[in-house]
């Protein structure tokens, strides 16, 4: 009993160490293919899957439908595009002060939004992200609608010859960001906390009448969650050197949703999956047509009818004896 | 400020405000009665701004135009709930969700793989290219046809809803649809005509709306979220609080963008304002659609109860 119980424990976090080091060594190997340009794919993907797994988090652990999480995104990208104007330089710092907005600004959002349900809930946080959106465009600062170009790098190390957030170094801090916060997010959902907002997401007046402050349970979640898309926005920004709204046009706060349903509601693996499969595909079908809109919407009714519960699901099935 | 200037703005408030009913009403059904959340219903109004523009081009006849637009639209309407939305009603709303955004996809390269991928002009109906005097207001006559198509559109769905039996149908299943089942509805029936009839509704709007924007693709979906919101602060099912809301965010939003950016001028340092004016006039709809969300979490009008 006690061996297959460790090599269930065991497995997944060899499992895990190998994409770690198979990614780590990606910048290292590609180039040898001249596959360079898929550097800064994989990398964007590692972002992207960053904002997808705080999403996940709330759809699948808090039942949060939430269609304005790009807007959180946007803050943390327009927090960089900010203190980097002001002349802070360290990477770090400005990344942290983005994650620190982003929480902020989706605590607020969150303690008028938390107030509806379901559908309702889905509006208010389109609603709120919408106008994160317009306020983005009337910033004529930073651009306005045509976005701001970040001429001062941010560096990771300062010192006499500073390295710069950029290639491969970027690449590596983002694949160690992304290393710590999705395993961090996995620890939450089987914490205290996280099983309070799963008793939440199927009873919530059940928790109430134990005693939960249910309200602000849900609202620690959704501040967290928009603090990890905030993040995952400043290093967007970093590694595009640019910001502009479309970051946090509605689409991409649909997108978001799309790709974590596609990879699986409340899985584990499910939005890093989600992410890299539509941006993959996406990035395929763009090399040979114009026409690759019907193929991704065929995909979408695919996973609706023969992967209901995500690609995800579909894989930990096979696994299972 | 100018009376006229003003009256012209609530006019076209009031059109736009019908131009979102006809597109909201059937949302609203639909997602009242069979719990389903269609992201498609935007492509319908796209299908129908699309045929209706390439019929008129062809005929020369408006009205033979949006005839077969509304039909066509129908058609494939019930086409796709046969294959497909039917399928969907058991399922929850993130499948739904899914499902009609891949239609949407799929709907959108259609289009340009027939129409091309540039916006087409639709012309407006020659008879009605000049404009008519309004209580010492020259509006353009065509304005003034779509107010009056969606004016008596909106009085043609009240009477159907709240005064035929087809509508107590609808109405029944809306409310409560498993207590409506029970009854001896046949509730599935009942949504198949409710879906044809949300789609001739979207085709219409698209329709008519082609002469005044371009037709193009992205069109359902620039649209689709005025819907939402219109269904959303009018209290989902209920086509009165759809009625009530789409005038309410067609005045909001037409008067944000006409009367907030000359005000805030007259308020604020000019530089401000040239930055305020038109995001505060962009999020109108939105801090409506909020103000109203906390106050009644369900919208102004909910279905059930």
């Amino acid at each position: 009993m006690s061996n297959v119980s460790a090599k269930r424990t065991l497995g997944p976090s060899i499992a895990l160490a190998l994409l770690v080091l198979a990614l780590a060594l990606f910048p290292v190997v590609a180039p040898l293919f001249d596959l360079d340009y898929y550097t800064g794919f994989v990398r964007r993907l590692m972002i992207v899957a960053l904002a997808a797994a705080s999403l996940n988090f709330l759809m699948g652990r808090v039942g949060l439908v939430a269609l304005g999480h790009a807007g959180f995104v946007g803050v943390g990208a327009y927090a960089v595009a900010a203190l980097a104007e002001a002349g802070f330089g360290s990477a770090w710092l400005v990344w942290a002060l983005a994650l620190v907005a982003g929480v902020v600004v989706s605590a607020l959002i969150g303690a008028v939004a938390l107030r509806t349900r379901g559908v309702y809930f889905i509006m208010i946080t389109l609603a709120f992200a919408q106008m994160l959106f317009y306020l983005a465009v009337s910033l004529r600062a930073y651009g306005g609608d045509d976005g701001y170009t970040l001429y001062t790098p941010l560096q990771l190390l300062g010192g006499e010859n500073p390295v710069i957030a950029s290639g491969a170094p970027l690449y590596w801090v983002v694949l160690a960001i992304v290393a710590l916060v999705l395993p961090a997010l996995w620890r939450l959902e089987a914490s205290h906390f996280g099983r309070a907002l799963e008793g939440i997401r199927d009873n919530e007046t059940r928790m109430q009448a134990l005693g939960y402050p249910t309200y602000r349970l849900k609202l620690c979640a959704f501040a967290a969650a928009g603090g990890v898309a905030s993040l995952a926005g400043a290093l967007m920004a970093t590694q595009n050197g640019f910001v502009s709204p479309s970051l946090m046009h509605w689409t991409q706060s649909a997108l978001l949703i799309v790709m974590v349903v596609i990879g699986g509601v409340g899985r584990r693996w499910g939005a890093p999956l989600g992410v890299a499969v539509w941006l993959v595909f996406e990035e395929l079908l763009k090399q040979f047509t114009e026409y690759w809109h019907a193929p991704m919407g065929l995909l979408l009714i695919g996973v609706v009818f023969l992967a209901p519960k995500g690609l995800a699901a579909l894989a930990s099935r096979r696994a299972a004896p | 400020m100018d009376p006229t200037f003003f009256l012209e703005q609530i006019f076209n408030g009031l059109g736009y405000g019908f131009m979102l009913f006809l597109l909201a009403a059937g949302l609203t059904l639909v997602f009242g009665i069979m719990d389903t959340l269609n992201l498609a219903h935007g492509s319908l109004f796209m299908v129908g701004g699309y045929v209706s523009a390439a019929v008129h081009v062809q005929s020369g006849s408006f009205m033979l135009a949006v005839g077969v637009a509304v039909l066509a639209t129908v058609l494939l309407a019930a086409l796709l709930e046969a294959l497909l939305v039917r399928r969907l009603y058991s399922r929850d709303h993130l499948a739904q969700v899914l499902a009609t955004f891949g239609i949407v996809l799929i709907a959108d390269d259609l289009v340009k793989l027939v129409w091309g991928p540039s916006p087409i002009m639709a012309p407006t109906p020659a008879q009605l290219s000049g404009p008519i005097d309004l209580l010492g207001l020259p509006y353009p006559s065509y304005r003034l046809l779509i107010l009056g198509a969606g004016f008596a559109v909106a009085v043609g769905l009240y009477l159907l809803v709240n005064h035929s039996r087809l509508g107590m149908l609808v109405r029944a299943g809306a409310s409560n649809r498993a207590m409506a089942e029970f009854m001896g509805v046949r509730v599935s029936k009942v949504f198949a005509i409710v879906f044809a009839l949300g789609a001739a509704l979207a085709a219409l709007a698209g329709a008519l709306m082609g002469p005044i924007s371009a037709v193009s693709i992205g069109m359902g979906e620039a649209i689709l979220i005025p819907a939402l919101v219109v269904i959303v602060i009018g209290g989902i099912g209920s086509v009165r609080g759809a009625f009530v809301a789409s005038l309410l965010v067609g005045l909001v939003d037409t008067a944000g963008r006409a009367f907030l950016p000359p005000l805030l001028r007259e308020l604020l340092p000019p530089a401000l304002a040239a930055d305020a004016g038109p995001a505060i006039a962009g999020i109108a709809m939105y801090m409506l659609m909020a103000g109203v969300l906390v106050f009644k979490p369900s919208g102004l009008f909910p279905a059930r109860a």
